[in-house]
């Protein structure tokens, strides 16, 4: 749609929309995106989230570092967050320098006008008095007096200043409802619930939402107005969830589904900390999540604990999983279950803490001393955190093995609608106990016929058993230095690992399986392949899709699938360590990159940018 | 939790707790004696072996759980505590030793250290204290004195070193016992203490190297002179030492001094009575610092204070939660969320 038809346009009809809130990281943005993004799940619409915080807890305000934003993507066919949004909310005028590239041409941004002064100009170092002009923008721009007309509802009420305008977002929120068509019952429901124990803050919440949906209503001649098609998605009951939340659930579901309680130990890093908290606020379910004196003491209690016959986590981001890797080997040693999320961030070092980057892949791989394979996983989705946690737990369990579990900055605060699956819908996990009949004869590295050693669960009489970091002899599991037994524990732990990929679910082919190109991603950028994939083949071009969620051991049928496509496209969110993981383990494959490495998820654009130059280099 | 129960203790002996590996610290090691104490105070105890657990870090010491047949587990270098800590939390039926060396607990372990004594988790630590890296052959450690020639320091160590018991009291430790390896008794007895005790039990033990540090407490530990340099602590009784039990700890303003009974006109009645629960640790701290020197090294329960204990605290946590929110499953937590249906 061009942008001259989209200024005539009163009303357009679209399939999918973006909406980006921002403003001072005080003034409740992603509060307001929440409250919108549950609401149009509420309708039926697909949603996807992502947040975008400053590393900062509280700059000064007005200040470009202070600015905090919210995404929401609604409607059809939803993947993403999407790459630029329809309409961006602006409290102020650094919110609007931060976020206006992220402005489609011809969308629209709503801002607090009243904030636009010369002394909030300058905080945000504009350098002429026109920002709009200033900052390029090409969409329409509704300068709405947000603050005069907050301060104006909430005359009669007596607040304080500061209460009212802690207020501002729900006015951007009352009028964004209004600009997409939802009704107001749904948004007061859920503050309602959130101030039931402040009747008074909610009645001012609720006059200035209201006053936000009839400011656009009496403006409505100079606003173009969005329609939102609802998705058609699977009936179930739904909630929202992000990914953090998402795989606090599927380790506690796996808990119950094993029957070996869940402890979790921890030290708060940014971006994982909402598991965590997560698995504390749940002593209610009885998981005994604990906070360490630092990531190594987080992963030796969740060691010790696991030796205590528990299902045992710990949670991190990729320093914290430098830390914990000594600890790793000996949990590879003494062949425990445990389950290491990482939520990657912009690295090295304390890099971009609260960004997003695919950059732990190798040091989840190899980043250990010795021979020390370890199962690694990927999650592709926030609700996808559910079920990969969920898989984490229940192979480290069956295979007496720890397990990696990478989620990223991008999907752990994104959130999108999960269907709650019903109980009959989960495996069972069945935990590789010392059989009854072994009793007498058992030696604690006595393993089954995948080379699974048993759990012996410490209480148990009969069962005492030593194990540690040294190595053992293969039949009496006692300490053994021989050189050829060594190399068979080696080999043996090295197949322990490899059988996993027996249980895991082989590689699926998206997109147009006749193509000479296939493109490749892992983890959390599986929604912008995805689309891009969908443009790309609707454009005629030819091309194949698959997506990788087990990494460590690959599945089984990696080697065959890839191998028909002359052209392999790795894309990730670091300078190619996928890529060159699967070129070690097969050769002959012919891999091209797209990489991105700003601390930022992929947009869509890029992929397929990227997949055309590529494209028409191997066809030149 | 510790188990009392008296029902247990006929049917063990020292060597249920012992399994058929063969134990190989250098002859003469101290390590070998506080094996066997432990062993005995097990037995003492009364515990199962299947409720008991022995955790070690890395060092001559923490190869102790090789030898042991309970729920035994060898970690890794300085982390023994953390461990524990995670063990014990998970199933407080346990009764978990863990096994330390003074650089396993004090140098590359020492901040697991004072945060599990900070906690008071009821795990029983037992501090071999040799003052020397063994295992890496001969290297100053955290308690090694100023001046302290060694492999890697052959000039003389440049530092001060750590006294454990003063670490302990600065973590606000509600536990520290102290031994001689040579005192098989006072051990036994400081173990079967430490494992009564709820909450973290520091016991230090010093002990002898024979290969790299050999003879280093020998000024307290000479069967000549030990009845002069150490005194044995026992709560409720007098504070009297000397090869001639004449000998007492008074008090002197804000310090202790040691008198013999009978001149400048001290008697039995000036002599201090320990107490090893007084809530305050300032006396417990001027006892732990005795150097041998003007005031004989204390030995025995220096301090036992009952404290919550952290893994009872996680517990009744879990069960108030669970009682209060009446949840009983995830599904219940999921559905009192925000939810909606699509048909």
């Amino acid at each position: 749609m061009s942008e001259k038809n989209n200024e005539k346009a009163k009303v357009q009809f679209r399939q999918s929309i973006v909406v980006r809130f921002s403003g001072d990281s005080g003034d409740g943005m992603q509060l307001a995106g929440n409250i919108f993004s549950n609401v149009s799940a509420g309708l039926g619409d697909r949603i996807s989230t992502f947040p975008d915080y400053p590393a900062e807890v509280r700059a000064p305000q007005g200040s470009l570092g202070g600015v905090s934003g919210f995404q929401v993507h609604i409607g059809h066919g939803v993947h993403t967050p999407g790459d630029e949004c329809d309409v961006l909310v602006a409290m102020n005028p650094a919110a609007l320098k931060q976020n206006a590239q992220f402005l489609r041409k011809g969308g629209a941004a709503i801002v607090d006008i009243d904030t636009f002064t010369q002394a909030g100009l300058d905080k945000a170092l504009y350098t002429t008095n026109e920002p709009y002009e200033e900052l390029g923008i090409k969409a329409q721009v509704i300068e709405a007096p947000i603050t005069t007309m907050v301060k104006e509802a909430l005359k009669d009420t007596g607040m304080d200043q500061k209460s009212v305008l802690k207020c501002r977002n729900m006015f951007a929120l009352g009028l964004v409802c209004w600009l997409f068509n939802r009704p107001m019952e749904a948004p007061l429901k859920f503050l309602k619930a959130k101030f039931a124990d402040k009747p008074e803050v909610y009645a001012a919440n609720e006059l200035v939402i209201k006053g936000g949906y009839n400011y656009g209503h009496n403006i409505h001649a100079s606003v173009s107005t969005y329609r939102i098609q609802s998705d058609e998605v699977r009936p179930g009951i739904y909630t929202d969830v992000n990914g953090n939340k998402a795989t606090a659930w599927g380790l506690i579901k796996a808990s119950e589904m094993s029957g070996r309680p869940l402890f979790l130990g921890s030290y708060p890093i940014t971006p994982a900390t909402d598991i965590l908290h997560e698995l504390a606020k749940r002593r209610d379910l009885g998981v005994k999540a604990i906070q360490m004196e630092d990531e190594i003491g987080g992963i030796c209690s969740a060691i010790g604990a696991s030796f205590a016959g528990h299902l045992a986590v710990t949670s991190t981001s990729g320093p914290g999983l430098a830390l914990k890797s000594e600890a790793l080997g000996l949990a590879v040693m003494a062949e425990l279950p445990l389950v290491v999320v990482d939520v990657q961030r912009g690295g090295p070092s304390t890099g971009l803490p609260t960004k997003t980057e695919q950059t732990d892949l190798q040091q989840a791989l190899y980043g250990r001393s010795g021979e020390s394979p370890l199962v690694v996983l990927a999650a592709a989705t926030p609700t996808d955190c559910f079920k990969m946690a969920f898989q984490a737990a229940k192979i480290a369990i069956e295979h007496m093995t720890p397990v990696i579990l990478l989620t990223d900055a991008y999907i752990a605060n994104g959130s999108s609608a999960w269907r709650i699956p019903e109980e009959g819908e989960y495996p069972a996990i069945k935990p590789n106990y010392v059989p009854q009949a072994l009793k007498e004869t058992w030696t604690p590295f006595m393993r089954n016929a995948l080379g699974i050693r048993y759990w012996a669960i410490p209480g148990t009489p009969g069962l005492e058993h030593v194990v540690g970091g040294l190595e053992k002899d293969y039949n009496l599991g006692v300490l053994s230095n021989d050189p050829i037994n060594h190399a068979h524990m080696v080999e043996t732990r090295r197949m322990k690992i490899a059988n996993v990929a027996n249980v895991i679910p082989e590689l699926k082919l998206k997109g147009d399986p006749t193509a000479d190109t296939i493109i490749v991603g892992w983890g959390s950028t599986y929604g912008h392949i995805l689309d891009a994939v969908t443009r790309l083949n609707n454009e005629g071009f030819k091309l194949a899709m698959t997506h990788f969620r087990y990494i460590n051991p690959l599945p089984k049928n990696t080697a065959e699938l890839l191998s028909r496509f002359k052209t392999v496209i790795v894309a990730e969110l670091n300078t190619g360590q996928m890529a060159s993981y699967l070129q070690s383990k097969i050769p002959n494959l012919n891999i091209c990159h797209i990489n991105k490495v700003q601390g930022q998820p992929f947009m869509v654009q890029e992929i397929v940018d990227g997949v055309k130059n590529i494209i028409m280099e191997e066809e030149l | 939790m510790e188990n009392n129960d008296n029902t247990q203790a006929a049917a063990c002996k020292p060597l249920d707790f012992k399994n058929n590996q063969p134990v190989r610290w250098c002859p003469g090691c101290g390590d070998h004696a506080v094996l066997n104490v432990l062993l005995k105070s097990m037995a003492q105890l009364g515990i199962p072996r299947e409720k008991t657990a022995v955790i070690s870090g890395i060092g001559c010491s923490s190869r102790l759980p090789y030898y042991t047949r309970t729920y035994a587990f060898h970690t890794i270098h300085g982390r023994g505590g953390a461990v524990a800590t995670g063990f014990k939390t998970a199933n407080p039926e346990m009764t978990v030793w863990q096994v330390s060396g003074d650089g396993d607990c004090l140098a590359i372990g020492g901040n697991h250290f004072i945060h599990e004594v900070r906690r008071n988790i009821d795990v029983n630590l037992l501090l071999l204290n040799n003052r020397i890296y063994g295992l890496t052959k001969g290297q100053f450690s955290p308690t090694s004195a100023r001046g302290f020639k060694s492999k890697s320091s052959p000039y003389g160590t440049t530092e001060d070193p750590f006294i454990p018991a003063e670490l302990t009291f600065g973590a606000r430790g509600t536990f520290f016992a102290r031994s001689l390896d040579v005192e098989l008794n006072i051990s036994q007895e400081v173990m079967v203490e430490a494992a009564k005790h709820r909450g973290c039990s520091v016991v230090e033990i010093l002990q002898n190297c024979m290969i790299f540090n050999n003879g280093i407490h020998r000024y307290i530990t000479d069967r000549e002179t030990r009845a002069d340099r150490t005194i044995h602590l026992v709560h409720g009784q007098k504070m009297i030492f000397g090869r001639d039990n004449n000998r007492g700890i008074v008090q002197d303003g804000f310090s202790l001094k040691a008198v013999t009974l009978g001149e400048d006109g001290y008697t039995i009645d000036d002599v201090l009575v320990h107490d090893a629960h007084c809530e305050s640790n300032f006396v417990h701290q001027q006892l732990a610092m005795m150097d041998g020197v003007d005031l004989p090294v204390a030995l025995g329960v220096i301090r036992s204070v009952e404290a919550p204990t952290y893994e009872t605290a996680v517990a009744e946590q879990v069960e108030e939660a669970i009682a209060q929110h009446g949840f009983t499953c995830l599904r219940d937590v999921v559905m009192a969320g925000d939810t909606w249906t699509v048909e």
